[in-house]
């Protein structure tokens, strides 16, 4: 190695040299504080991007309604915020996260129970696999938004179509999934289980459900992505109220100042959910987490 | 506890055969220990006594009457791999077997049961030197830790028969020694049937009080699945047989896997 020769100028130090090997790229490791910053670097860029464009265009039209500076956008997420609107009296953005809130925490609990009750059902049981998987099988291919329409139809324009779209387009995915897990439980613990005495529902209880908990818990993780998709097609479509109905509805005004924020608040809540679930998991699963559990 | 009677048992997959014409009677209190070359139908014989599978035909008796084609608290097993379950600390691994057994439909005791069930549980996991790791999941516990738990576990199931696939097979030879002693232990204590599976042929002599070597008698050069393996040697052991470094060789010969040397070396130790 040549690292001798590098230090070797200022007089050999005692203490041990520091190689400095360079590393195959999947080998070298990022610190805390540069994996921050790496992290950070995207945001950051598309925030210069946009800042730059943005002054741009308001240099050469001042009333430019594509690209709103950010104070633009502040006063007018405020105003949704703090100011009641003039028709109803409400306050537009708490009244609107509320009622998307609830059709979507609904839908992906509706879901959720389905996942958790078939899923392992089908895959714990045989005679309910032979009857049930090959049917959810062919209902996880439905493109949902085919659905939506049907669902108008069939159950009015009210809450319960959305919260059914929600459902049916995020839980036959779901279902497969942890009857895929149950399945793969190690027989080797099904027979054990067996030779302590567990019969088909204690062995429910104590071994498959705890077993499938991180799993489920990752599947909803995954599960809210699509649920917001087919929560703003839903609102879009048919709505009175809701994150997605704004965005429509303002679309027709070019408000990029209400749209752009509505985006980011989506986001946020979008991360403080799947936030939640890790800490969720962590909390419920301690022993599927050793090394932060420690 | 409990006898085992095998006769004409046969066991195929297709047209594959693995096992053909086992016939073996083991008197309760026995220890068989099972060996043979990879592949020639040890375990899948073992899985048949622990009912995750069934013979293809042939007559397994346990105890009174035949064979339950599933696995039963009458038989307890201790695999090599996934013996524990990953999900319970150690202490509530073995909490878990009283729970299963009166737990009823929550499968779960409570009150002076669940004391109870936890008083024995501590008993037992002193008893495998464990204490020291009663809230410990089994991912923090080594290997053979874990094999410790699993058969703690296992006895607390109190089966007539103890069935062992590879318990000790993953384990380091120190702590292999350490695991044969605590077995030989347990087994002397509970006096039930045991049937170990092991590649080392020095463990199946040291621990056994018999060794039954499986091996294919019959070839088809053409078909090399046509015929299946059988118990092709019996040996009851005592004192003097254990130790003699005749038979010990004249097994592992016929397992070909192991050279004697080495086997000899496990039985010393």
């Amino acid at each position: 190695m040549n690292t001798v020769s590098e230090t070797g100028g200022e007089g050999m130090r005692p203490s041990r040299p520091r190689p400095k090997v360079r590393l195959r790229m999947i080998n070298a490791k990022v610190s805390r504080g540069s994996a921050l910053f790496l992290g950070g670097l995207p945001f950051l860029f598309v925030a210069i991007a946009y800042l730059i464009a943005s002054a741009q265009r308001l240099a050469v039209n001042p009333s430019d309604k594509l690209l709103p500076s950010p104070a633009q956008m502040w006063s007018a997420f405020l105003d949704l915020a703090t100011v009641p609107d003039k028709r109803s009296g409400d306050l537009i953005l708490w009244v609107d996260t509320y009622a998307s809130l609830l059709r979507l925490f609904a839908g992906v609990g509706v879901a959720t129970f389905a996942a958790l009750s078939l899923g392992v059902a089908i895959g714990f049981i045989p005679r309910v696999r032979a009857f049930l998987l090959p049917f959810v099988t062919v209902v996880c291919v439905i493109p949902p938004l085919a659905l939506l329409p049907i669902l108008f139809i069939a159950l009015g324009l009210g809450e319960t179509a959305k919260i059914t779209l929600i459902a049916l387009g995020v839980a036959p995915v779901m279902v497969r999934d942890i009857a895929n897990r149950v399945m793969e439980l190690p027989s080797e613990l099904v027979a054990k289980a067996q030779t302590l005495g567990g019969n088909s529902w204690t062995m429910v209880l104590r071994l498959v459900l705890p077993q499938v908990m991180p799993r489920l818990i990752t599947c909803v993780r995954l599960a809210l992505g699509p649920a917001w998709l087919f929560l703003i097609a839903a609102e879009a479509i048919a709505s009175t109220e809701g994150l997605g109905y704004r965005i429509f509805l303002v679309r027709r005004y070019l408000s990029m100042d209400v749209i752009l924020p509505y985006v980011a608040w989506i986001t946020l809540l979008a991360v403080i959910t799947d936030w939640l679930l890790v800490r969720l998991s962590r909390a419920v699963s301690p022993w599927a987490h050793p090394v932060e559990a420690r | 506890m409990s006898r085992i009677v095998v006769h004409g048992l046969e066991k195929s997959y297709g047209d594959a055969r693995v096992l053909e014409r086992v016939n073996v009677t083991a008197e309760a209190g026995e220890f068989l220990s099972l060996v043979g070359a990879s592949g020639c139908g040890k375990s899948t014989f073992l899985r048949i006594l622990l009912g995750q599978e069934q013979q293809s035909s042939g007559v397994v008796i346990v105890g009174d009457g035949p064979i339950v084609p599933e696995p039963t608290p009458q038989r307890g097993i201790v695999f090599q791999r996934y013996s524990v379950f990953p999900h319970l600390t150690a202490i509530q691994n073995l909490q878990l077997v009283e729970d299963f057994r009166s737990g009823g439909p929550f499968g779960r005791v409570f009150g002076a049961r669940r004391a109870n069930a936890r008083q024995e549980a501590e008993t037992m996991l002193e008893r495998v030197g464990l204490a020291h790791a009663r809230d410990l999941y089994p991912t923090s516990l080594s290997g053979g830790m874990q094999q410790r738990l699993a058969i703690a576990q296992t006895l607390l199931g109190r089966p007539q028969i103890l069935l062992l696939d590879e318990p000790f097979g993953a384990l380091d030879p120190g702590i292999r020694v350490e695991m044969h002693e605590l077995l030989t232990e347990l087994w002397t204590e509970h006096g039930m049937t045991v049937v170990m599976v092991t590649h080392d042929i020095g463990e199946a002599f040291k621990l056994g009080t018999r060794v039954l070597v499986f091996d294919k008698v019959r070839h088809d050069p053409q078909f090399p699945s046509a015929y299946g393996a059988t118990i092709t040697y019996d040996l009851r052991l005592d004192r003097k047989t254990r130790a003699s470094s005749h038979h010990l060789a004249k097994v592992a010969a016929m397992v070909g896997t192991t050279r004697p040397d080495t086997a000899m070396a496990t039985t010393a130790s």
